[in-house]
């Protein structure tokens, strides 16, 4: 993949089958339709591997994923990279998927961690496969959309 | 902490890292033996087999294919060629091949995952792939790139790179053109060579001495290293068609895990997987892969469970290169798939996972509704046998600081790559004392 330096990156992470899990996924896909100009907009599943994969050679990257008991449905938690800094041990409860804080972690170990990347999490409750997004998500979703597609 | 080999000890490891699923390990020591060995897998059981029941029988390929996210090819694949044989239906050469070319990317995406992510930190002392990763940045740098083209043959053969979505009875819904395979060439090429590395670097690696006298068992065809067919064989004689699987192999329930352990009858605990396949199998790998195990200093059999490591690298030599063959000679299949109409009956299918032989048997009626279906995946196979091999280890570990000792017997486990999830369709370690 070529450098692509001084763009920004927002990657929407998650399954769009299990329910609040795709919330990443449609903001990735409401916000492709209406990015700003210099911003590329990708979906990934999640997996390590792949997101540094998604990322390497941007220095400005948001990752928008969903979480769970951080506060309440529909919430949005913005994180740094610098959050997770002790965030090595995520390995610890699977091993054939690892996920975002495993990418934050290797991408750093490996010193290609873009320089500036920030999480958006969105705050889930119901992750039944097939599933649609609760409507607690979805407002999370509307709250993340707006504020990435505003001109900075 | 206590060394002090007359005192009685549990060991304890509560959730096993670098596993797939929920699983733990005790260990309760007295006098300096091994008291008791117990693989508690405690990841809840999925009935997978029950509620197969009554589905459509074309469903069964992408339900079997969710038991796992980094095997799900192989659940297909076992799947298909059980459902087909019930059916009496055989496919052309060129689907064949495509199914080859698919599993190529499962182990290669899988085996380069457990070598360098998973494994590799046991033997480097580290915690885990991201403290690796801050010392060997470039061996996990092309850890991840090789991964990377398992992945995307599997994207470009399956349709997704987790749970392929292009696999059917009978074929593939859609096969891909010469074209689009076409830039998988150099990057397998690229893949060989960092598989070729790979060999070199875990052949590098410390290893305990420890061979147990495995009863290794594994599909075996006439020309080919195994993947979708074969003859089902063991180390110590055994040779029968897969449709014979349960004549000779039963699944007992055990107290402590919510894993079914697989017994071969009349003989007990036997082994699947890498070191079995190889060591089975030698004489079927290409020229490049054996000339790399011998570099590695491998003979034709290898027993050191430990020493699977090196044998998934040479795996990963096969794969890449199987790959290049398969898309050299490339014609896509036409039609894509064949017509698999149902009829009342039984059929079994093997097919090598990355982890070991996975084996499925479907019953099913004149309208195609599954009546029974029976799952038995590489991990059941090899609980009993990654329990024997830690009575055996532990007794020679026991010196070792307690931090030290559980490290060893998390590695001991990891030698066989288990999937807890497959397996209670599994890991944590608990060593007791007092």
């Amino acid at each position: 993949m070529k450098a692509c330096r001084a763009r920004r990156l927002v990657v929407g992470v998650g399954n769009p089958d299990a329910g609040d899990d795709g919330a990443g996924r449609a903001v990735a896909r409401r916000l492709a339709a209406r990015a700003p100009a210099g911003v590329i907009v990708r979906e990934c599943a999640g997996d390590a591997a792949a997101l540094l994969d998604a990322w390497r050679g941007f220095d400005e990257v948001v990752v928008v994923d969903a979480c769970r008991g951080a506060g309440p449905p529909g919430s949005v938690h913005q994180l740094r990279a610098e959050d997770l800094a002790d965030f090595t041990g995520l390995g610890d409860t699977s091993t054939h998927s690892f996920g975002v804080e495993t990418a934050v972690g290797l991408a750093r170990a490996l010193g290609t961690l873009p320089r500036n990347l920030v999480i958006h999490a969105i705050e889930g409750h119901d992750f039944e496969p097939g599933a649609p997004l609760s409507p607690a998500a979805r407002r999370g979703v509307d709250a993340v959309v707006l504020s990435l597609s505003s001109p900075r | 902490m206590s060394t002090n080999k007359k005192s009685s000890r549990t060991i304890t490891v509560a959730a096993l890292a670098r596993v797939e699923g929920e699983g733990g390990l005790t260990l309760q020591l007295r006098g300096g033996r091994v008291a008791d060995v117990k693989l508690r897998i405690y990841e809840p059981p999925r009935f997978f087999e029950g509620f197969l029941r009554g589905r459509d029988f074309r469903e069964v390929p992408d339900v079997t294919a969710r038991i796992c996210g980094i095997c799900p090819v192989a659940y297909q694949m076992s799947s298909i060629h059980a459902l087909e044989a019930a059916c009496g239906v055989s496919v052309t050469p060129e689907i064949r091949a495509l199914r080859r070319l698919l599993y190529c990317g499962e182990w290669i995406e899988s085996h380069a995952l457990h070598v360098f992510m998973l494994h590799a930190p046991d033997f480097l002392g580290y915690e885990s792939a991201i403290h690796m990763a801050k010392d060997h940045v470039e061996v996990v740098t092309k850890a991840l790139e090789l991964k990377k083209i398992g992945n995307d043959l599997v994207t470009v053969v399956g349709g997704r790179e987790i749970h392929p979505v292009n696999v059917k009875l009978g074929g593939f819904y859609r096969a891909p053109t010469r074209l689009e395979l076409a830039p998988l060439v150099e990057r397998l090429k690229r893949a060989l060579a960092l598989s070729l590395e790979a060999v070199r670097f875990t052949a590098g690696l410390e290893f305990p001495g420890f061979e147990p006298d495995y009863e290794f068992v594994a599909l075996r065809h006439p020309d080919e290293y195994p993947f979708n067919e074969g003859r089902i064989v063991s180390s110590r004689g055994l040779d029968i068609p897969v449709a014979e699987f349960e004549e000779h192999f039963v699944e007992e329930h055990v107290a402590h895990a919510n894993a079914l352990h697989c017994v071969h009858k009349g003989h007990g605990a036997y082994h699947v997987g890498p070191l079995a396949r190889y060591s089975l199998n030698f004489d079927r790998l290409p020229g490049i892969a054996r000339d790399a195990a011998r570099e590695a200093g491998l003979g034709t059999e290898c027993r050191n469970p430990f020493k699977s490591i090196v044998v998934r690298a040479v795996e990963l030599v096969f794969a890449c290169h199987e790959a290049l063959r398969i898309i050299g000679s490339y014609a896509p299949p036409e039609p894509a798939s064949v017509a698999v109409p149902p009829r009342a009956g039984s059929g079994h299918g093997a097919s090598e996972a990355p982890r070991g032989m996975l084996y499925h048997s479907y019953q099913i009626d004149a309208d195609g509704l599954v009546r029974k279906a029976r799952i038995v995946p590489p991990t059941a196979q090899n609980q009993r046998t990654i329990e024997n091999d830690l009575r055996e280890l532990v007794p020679t570990l026991l010196e070792l600081p307690r931090e030290e000792l559980t490290l060893r017997c998390e590695q001991a486990i990891r030698n066989y790559d288990p999937c807890i999830s497959c397996a209670t369709h599994f890991l944590k370690l608990d060593v007791r004392e007092g």
